[in-house]
């Protein structure tokens, strides 16, 4: 595939193809025009002249005809009109079937594509992100991308997956194009050395063309955040030895989700309600219990899992064909979906299994069977590929592990909000008890849905409103400041979990007393009505004014001149 | 020898040969200025111009910009004299004639550059 390096010269490539059938239809033409004007009329009338002949071939040869024109014609006029016609129909059909031809080309297609799409996204100036690969995570990041109105430009190896980008529906316009993201060419056209270009998300399903988008991106753009998917360890390692900022392995991921899961549920349930993807809900599910477990799979997420498990000090029997080497576990031969497997497992003494096998099938197999046995197992199910998704629905396992929606899950949180990381971290030091209050104050106030989740700078550029007036020396506190900008009495649906200060300070859950200061950088939690109310207080003066002393201030040069009369003349009659 | 080349280097050798062929003689005086030739040296002119499609060069570029510059020269020049034949009452005036010779003149000097280019690409090439 290189429609790449021919892509600037379309117009070029059409007019050299169509060359030979111009000449042609150029010198019958003349050829026809010259013998009219050689041809004797009928007495009186004389020859045509070159304006007539040109004429009648004129419309002659576009099939218009308009008869005889301007006097009758002669025998022998008529006989090289009868051979003009023949000679004109050859000519328009082998131009026409020229253009057809170079119309139907594919090649030429493939060079019009390119050229558009890349006029497409040289003329983007939002940011946007580049994502490669539209597959099943591709999809969710995309739609989520669309829903917080950011841009996102597709390079995708498949055809028929870009062909499906159109039938999606989104409400901005995606640009896509199909053709290899592995190469550094594509990536450029996509707009990965564009000024407005945030960030790279290397999404493929091949390790290989992902670690080639990394390496791509780390020098072509190296201040661009790359995400980059690695879903073995090697991959993740070479990806990491160049300084790739974001490598997300999912079932690393998941093992560290499950973890969080075992050691404290209201810090995984916080952290799956946070980095919930826009428009969904988070269910509620039963904590992970501590005890026997049993796992079938000893693959890539089996062996996560395993030393996660095993990290917890909770005894794993695993179930797989092969011993799983060395480690210091029970192991029974078998395949897991089998009830022998399962009872030499000690499945009824077990309190969860975790069906890890890369066979969907298989993992369906086995957690029926179990929960057949065992009925209060606690399962967790590995679901590999999407369009599976009824069964694993009607099964309901307690947890679900779908790489391409914990990738989903990671990328937003990265992208949409870089402050979440340490509050995470910072929610993960402190205590259950904290984390439950957390949950509770959280939940409560805004429901299960997912939040609007994003990040306030009080700059100059951001909120320019607000900065002035810290800069003027005023003092505002968070109390005031997070309240609409309509009706001062009511508080915005909206919390700031955490704030980072200039001098590597921070606020983790801060007061409403609590002074913002210029610089700040904020993370707010709420609904999304929130947000645009947030904006306008801190950029527009007139909401900031009203906010902050309740009086709405005049627009306008006119009525700001007539207050301040008014005012003066207020000042004047008190000493009097 | 490159066939291509020849044909390429005749249609613009002849288009500038006919124009010149039309252009020489008293500038109103009909019967020195013959249309037929006027005729033949716009369709060399125009074949010319499409042979000249589809090359990328800056060289390329240029002879395509001087051939059409001869073929709205010289189409200008056909309009004139068919006005001048069949529309005004007047007929072919020298007044007229001189018109259509003079347009043709300037189409002369834009095959002369293309004449020009030609055989300079021809000299760079040494070969």
């Amino acid at each position: 595939m290189t429609p790449l390096q021919r892509h600037h010269g379309i117009f070029f490539l059409v007019l050299r193809r169509l060359r030979a059938p111009l000449i042609v239809l150029i010198t019958i033409l003349a050829v026809s025009v010259l013998g009219l004007t050689l041809a004797p009329g009928l007495d009186g009338a004389g020859r045509l002249s070159f304006f007539h002949a040109f004429y009648f071939i004129s419309y002659t040869a576009t099939t218009i005809g308009f008869g005889e024109i301007p006097v009758e014609f002669s025998n022998q006029q008529r006989m090289w009109v009868t051979i003009c016609i023949y000679l004109s129909v050859i000519g328009w059909a082998y131009t026409l079937g020229t253009v057809f031809t170079l119309l139907a080309d594919r090649n030429l297609h493939l060079a019009i594509r390119t050229q558009r799409f890349a006029r497409a996204v040289r003329r983007l100036r939002e940011p946007f992100y580049l994502v490669c690969g539209y597959g099943e995570t591709g999809r969710l990041i995309c739609s989520a991308l669309d829903r917080m109105g950011v841009r996102a430009v597709v390079v995708e190896l498949d055809d028929a997956k870009v062909g499906e980008l159109d039938l999606h529906g989104y409400t901005a316009d995606v640009p896509a194009l199909a053709a290899d993201a592995g190469n550094p060419e594509t990536l450029s056209f996509a707009g990965l050395t564009s000024p407005h270009c945030a960030g790279v998300i290397a999404l493929t399903d091949d390790d290989s063309a992902n670690l080639a988008i990394a390496i791509t991106a780390r020098l072509l753009a190296p201040r661009l955040p790359a995400l980059c998917r690695a879903e073995s360890p090697e991959t993740a390692a070479n990806m990491a030895s160049f300084g790739t900022r974001h490598i997300i392995n999912p079932f690393e991921k998941f093992s560290e989700y499950m973890a969080l899961a075992v050691q404290s549920p209201a810090a995984w349930q916080l952290l799956a309600w946070l980095t919930s993807l826009p428009g969904s809900t988070v269910e509620h599910h039963r904590d992970p219990p501590r005890g026997h477990w049993i796992l079938c799979g000893h693959g890539r997420f089996g062996k996560a899992m395993l030393s996660t498990l095993s990290r917890e000090s909770m005894p794993v029997t695993v179930i797989d064909r092969q011993p799983p080497g060395d480690a210091p576990h029970r192991w029974v031969q078998g395949d897991g979906t089998g009830a022998e497997a399962l009872l030499a497992a000690d499945v009824r003494q077990a309190v969860g299994l975790i069906a890890a096998t890369s066979s969907d099938v298989d993992n369906l197999s086995a957690a029926v069977t179990a929960r057949g046995l065992n009925p209060g197992l606690f399962v967790v199910l590995r679901q590999n590929h999407y369009s599976n998704h009824a069964l694993f629905d009607a099964f309901d396992a307690d947890f679900n592990m779908v790489p391409s929606e914990i990738i989903a899950h990671e990328c937003l949180a990265v992208l949409s909000t870089p402050l979440l990381a340490p509050f995470l971290r910072e929610m993960k030091a402190r205590d259950e008890e904290w984390r439950v209050w957390l949950l509770k104050r959280l939940t409560g106030r805004f429901g299960w849905e997912a939040p609007t989740v994003w990040s306030e700078r009080i700059n100059i550029a951001r909120a320019p409103a607000l900065h002035r007036r810290l800069m003027a020396g005023e003092e505002v506190g968070l109390d005031t400041l997070l309240r609409s900008p309509q009706k001062r009495a009511e508080y915005l649906p909206c919390e700031v979990l955490y704030i980072q200060r200039d001098d590597s300070d921070h606020l983790v859950m801060p007061l409403g007393d609590t002074l913002v200061r210029p610089g700040d950088e904020l993370l707010l939690a709420g609904r999304r009505r929130a947000r645009g109310a947030l904006g306008l207080s801190l950029a527009n003066e007139q909401a900031l004014a009203y906010l902050l002393s309740g009086v709405d201030l005049p627009g306008g040069w006119i009525w700001e001149r007539l207050a301040r009369r008014k005012q003066i003349r207020k000042e004047r009659r008190l000493p009097g | 020898m490159n066939l291509e080349k020849v044909i390429f280097g005749f249609f613009i050798v002849l288009a500038a040969t006919l124009n010149f062929g039309f252009f020489t003689g008293d500038i109103d005086n009909p019967a020195h200025h013959d249309v037929y030739e006027l005729f033949a040296a716009i369709v060399v002119s125009l074949i010319a111009t499409v042979l000249k499609f589809g090359d990328r060069t800056q060289i390329g570029a240029v002879h395509l910009s001087t051939s059409l510059v001869a073929d709205l020269q010289l189409i200008a020049a056909a309009m004139v004299w068919g006005y001048a034949a069949h529309v005004s009452p007047a007929g072919l005036t020298p007044e007229m004639v001189a018109r259509v010779v003079s347009l043709s003149g300037g189409a002369l000097l834009a095959n002369g550059v293309s004449v020009v280019i030609l055989i300079a690409e021809t000299i760079m090439q040494r070969r």
